[in-house]
């Protein structure tokens, strides 16, 4: 066994506090430790997206960052995409055009999605395909998932005009 | 109910699981917990064929934290020949157990030899390290045509070739051959004007679920063994467990949790047999979770395939005869689909005259597994090529070439039943009448190509209850787990009958001791079979309703007409909410029931329209525009039919362009990730555009046929065709990928 190390992060806006392993990946210390298990392991090799989050404002892949590096930063899980009782535009836009069949890489692509609508809340098509490239899904075609985010693009700027 | 009355049928509500699937809330296999939970871990074979001399765990379980080691030799004794029927086909307790954790030989690389139960997962990696395993590698054979040779290296000294259904006794890696037979070949052949004969070769594929295996199991103190696990038939993985482990199924209880995605994949069972082995020597539950890795090298692909194609025509547009030899790689043990391949290759055609050959050979690969409509699209790529090749030598439209040809209500299949009524025409028309097939393609090396395919469909066992709830809803229970949004399917069908709203329909998927038997979510039947249970079980609910109302309404339930969500007695009337908030009084709850095995599947025709552009330097095809056309029968849910529509296109694509199997000369998956197992990306597809025909299924009350797979089927052989037109050259290799296709424009330009 290997000593353990604290680590204390802001996760979905709350302070949390906890002890890994150095081996123990975000995605691990997010799933087992901590309990969110809305973020998936797919493929552990950065290659399928599932396993997002949005760290200090970027999207990266849990899998690939070490739970100890998580020391002091912000993340945003799928867990904390919701306001409140209210789902986030995306979480209704991806329901009402049927953007998922299984589910699974779900939570990835809201939450990839997410860090896109923050930096351009107009995103094109192109642009939308290019930004959820890293997210894989094998379900949908990708059809109803570009349909979705555009949806919840246009939402978005009618609840905040530019 | 008119065939255009549909309240629920046909419209797009939002899913029953769709909150918890968007909020990361809903439960998949790997994210079980349990008091006192061990992780466990799989050593695998690093040989491709090798004999296994001897395997010391000693190292392993001295490791501070693990828990415990097993091999085959943990298996209870059991009949090793009892052949048992898994929803997949019959495989003997030995293969199945064989595949769980070889004994005696490995025979793929990534073959499971032993398992370890640790406190975490990072030390039973460790204590996989640890075990000793003495090998003998032995040579391997990688493809059909090298397995079907005399000397080639034999996989199991016990397997032997059945010809024609009969057992010759010969030992060989060809498990079986076998023909399918209508009219007269050798006269069709003569008959025809025009004769195109191609080879093909398939790669081995994956199907990519992006959730890999797992499975949790606690080996209870009174002997009962719970199991959890993302699965496409949690009755399969009852059945499996109890015959691997050789107890009576009602030792076990099967829980199926949210599943990521199976395509054929999750049904057969790897993992949960050994957990539960695991548990029952550590004495605490224990979860295992596939690497990605290990799905690739230790899960069923779908078989690759060496396939000849020869069709004759005559100068009226005719096909006179049509053959073809399938010869499908089953992997390390019999069952290879090829069957299916025979069974649907020719289905969009009317032919007098047809002979299918097909062979089911081992190879030292993983063990192949259902993927999406299993078989046909392989069948399809070269029969849709040849199709196209004759079309062209005959001057005619590819569509109206298949139109001229088009299976109808009556046609005979290869393999005997006579179709009922078909939507074959319906979809090849779709075809015709987009406007894509009439766009203009400007620009130089693109080109549009089309293909039409077939499943069969399934029917199997489903069971369904309904409850009345005091509000006026109900709570539908069944056993089909939903990979696809089946639950909306099949909550609407029960919707549809009962005069309620989709939302009140609330149905919940349960454990196999919660429910009666219910067969695998897979041969695109759920919608079908567990909708029409649950229609069965709506009007069960509607009888007792009408019991009940007719009490409360002082008259005689003939006397009680319903509709709308109105029970009627001549001036009377009380709504479906009115009488369920009076059950108590009029005789206790209602609960309505159904078990159904149904026949009548229709099959399903699908097409599809590709636009390529092929980059003339470096080969690679890039998909400007795609149109997917298929027959539902009727789409209980649209916006979930074209969802299966674009699916099964894009794992079409990736099939056609992309995916394969890269193997070492030895048999070592070189592309086991999927950095490097490259499946469409979003900046790989256009949008997929679809078109739903209905063509209502006799067989079913709401015409439903089924929709899951024949979409998958066209993509290959369409895009081929289109490669053709953008560049002149006829592929007869998958994938298509930029050096398959150079080398063709190579050859052609010498």
């Amino acid at each position: 066994m290997q000593t353990l190390t604290r680590v204390r992060a802001i996760v979905n806006e709350q302070p949390v506090e906890f002890l890994c392993e150095p081996r123990q990946s975000l995605l691990e210390c997010l799933r087992d430790i901590l309990g969110l298990t809305g973020s998936k392991e797919g493929c552990n090799d950065g290659n399928c997206g599932a396993c997002t989050v949005i760290l200090d404002g970027r999207p990266v892949n849990s899998c690939l960052v070490l739970g100890v590096e998580a020391e002091g930063c912000r993340i945003t899980t799928i867990e904390g995409i919701a306001r409140g009782t209210e789902l986030h535009p995306l979480q209704r836009a991806f329901l009402n055009q049927a953007a998922l069949q299984c589910g699974f890489c779900t939570p990835g692509l809201i939450v990839a999605a997410k860090a896109l609508l923050d930096e351009d809340p107009d995103p094109s098509e192109e642009r939308i395909r290019a930004f959820l490239a890293n997210n894989l899904c094998r379900c949908t075609g990708y059809d109803k998932v570009v349909r979705a985010v555009q949806d919840a693009a246009a939402a978005g700027r009618e609840e905040v005009p530019a | 109910m008119s065939a255009h009355g549909y309240k629920v049928v046909g419209t797009r509500p939002v899913r029953p699981d769709g909150a918890d699937k968007v909020t990361g809330r809903a439960a998949y296999g790997a994210d079980v917990h349990l008091a006192g939970l061990l992780y466990g871990a799989v050593l695998r074979s690093p040989h491709a064929h090798a004999r296994i001399r001897r395997i010391d765990t000693r190292g392993a379980e001295a490791l501070e934290g693990v828990r415990a080691v097993i091999t085959a030799s943990d298996f209870p004794p059991a009949d090793a020949g009892r052949i048992i029927d898994l929803g997949e086909g019959q495989q003997t307790v030995a293969e199945v157990r064989g595949n769980m954790l070889a004994s005696g030989k490995a025979l793929y690389k990534g073959h499971a030899v032993a398992a370890v139960a640790a406190v975490n997962r990072h030390v039973a990696e460790e204590a996989l390290g640890l075990i000793e395993v003495d090998y003998e590698p032995l040579p391997a054979v990688l493809t059909a045509l090298e397995a079907m040779r005399e000397d080639a290296p034999i996989l199991h000294e016990t397997l032997t070739r059945k010809e024609l259904g009969t057992d010759t006794g010969e030992v060989s890696n060809v498990a079986e051959h076998f023909r399918f037979e209508l009219g007269d070949l050798e006269q069709g052949l003569a008959e025809a004007d025009v004769v195109v004969e191609r080879e093909f070769d398939t790669a081995t594929v994956h199907q990519g679920y992006i959730e890999p295996q797992n499975a949790t199991a606690l080996w209870n103190q009174d002997g009962r063994i719970h199991v959890w696990s993302s699965t496409q038939g949690a009755f399969v993985v009852r059945d499996t467990v109890a015959a691997a482990l050789n107890v009576p199924v009602s030792r076990v209880k099967a829980t199926p949790m949210e599943i990521g995605g199976g395509f054929g994949g999750k049904i057969r069972v790897y993992l949960e047999p050994v957990a539960a082995l695991l548990s029952r020597k550590s004495g605490r539950p224990v979860k295992i979770v596939m690497s990605r890795q290990e799905v690739f090298e230790g899960t069923g692909p779908t078989p690759g395939s060496h396939i000849r194609v020869k069709v004759g025509a005559r100068r009226d547009g005719r096909i006179s005869a049509a053959y073809a030899f399938l010869a499908y790689e089953a992997g390390a043990y019999p069952g290879s689909m090829a069957d299916c391949g025979a069974m649907c290759i020719f289905s969009p055609y009317d032919i007098a005259n047809l002979c299918v050959d097909g062979y089911n050979i081992v190879v030292n690969k993983p063990s192949t597994a259902a993927y999406r409509a299993p078989g046909a699209t392989n069948a399809a790529f070269a029969g849709e090529s040849v199709m196209d090749e004759v079309a062209e030598r005959l001057g005619m439209d590819p569509i109206d070439f298949r139109l001229r040809n088009a299976a109808h209500e009556g046609t005979r299949r290869a393999d005997g039943p006579k179709f009922r009524r078909i939507g074959c025409v319906e979809v090849l028309e779709a075809m015709k009448n987009h406007p894509h097939y009439s766009a203009p393609l400007e620009g130089p090396n693109r080109g549009r190509g089309v293909a039409v395919g077939f499943w069969f469909n399934v029917g199997l066992a489903s069971a369904c209850t309904i409850g009345v709830n005091a509000d006026g809803t109900v709570n539908l229970v069944e056993g089909s787990t939903d990979i696809g949004g089946t639950r909306a399917s099949i909550a609407m069908q029960a919707a549809e009958v009962l005069g309620l709203r989709a939302e009140d329909v609330h149905p919940v998927v349960v454990d196999t001791d919660s429910i009666a038997y219910t067969a695998v979510t897979g041969g695109s039947r759920t919608t079908f079979a567990t909708g029409w249970a649950a229609y069965e079980a709506a009007h069960d609910v509607l009888r007792q309703m009408k019991e009940r109302a007719a009490r409360l309404l002082e008259t005689e339930p003939e006397c009680v007409e319903y509709q709308d969500g109105v029970f009627r007695s001549g001036e009377s009337r009380m709504t479906f909410a009115e009488v369920a908030a009076r059950l108590n009084e009029t005789g206790g709850p209602v609960t309505g029931r159904a078990g159904v095995n149904p026949r009548g599947a229709g099959g399903s025709y699908a097409g599809a329209i590709a636009d390529v552009e092929v980059d003339p330097e470096t080969g690679r095809v890039s998909i400007l525009r795609f149109t997917s056309v298929q027959d539902a029968g009727k789409a209980i849910h649209p916006a979930y039919v074209e969802g299966q529509m674009q699916g099964g296109s894009a794992q079409g694509i990736g099939w056609a362009l992309n995916e394969e199997y890269c193997l070492s000369p030895g048999g070592a998956m070189q592309n086991s990730s999927f950095l490097d197992y490259r499946m469409p990306t979003s900046l790989d597809l256009p949008m997929i555009e679809t078109v739903i025909v209905e063509v209502p299924n006799p067989g079913h009350p709401f015409g439903v046929r089924g929709v899951g797979e024949a979409n998958i089927v066209p993509p290959p052989g369409a895009i081929a065709n289109a490669i053709y037109r953008a560049a002149g050259v006829r592929l007869s290799r998958l994938p298509m990928k930029p050096e398959t296709v150079m080398e063709a424009i190579w050859a052609q330009r010498d």
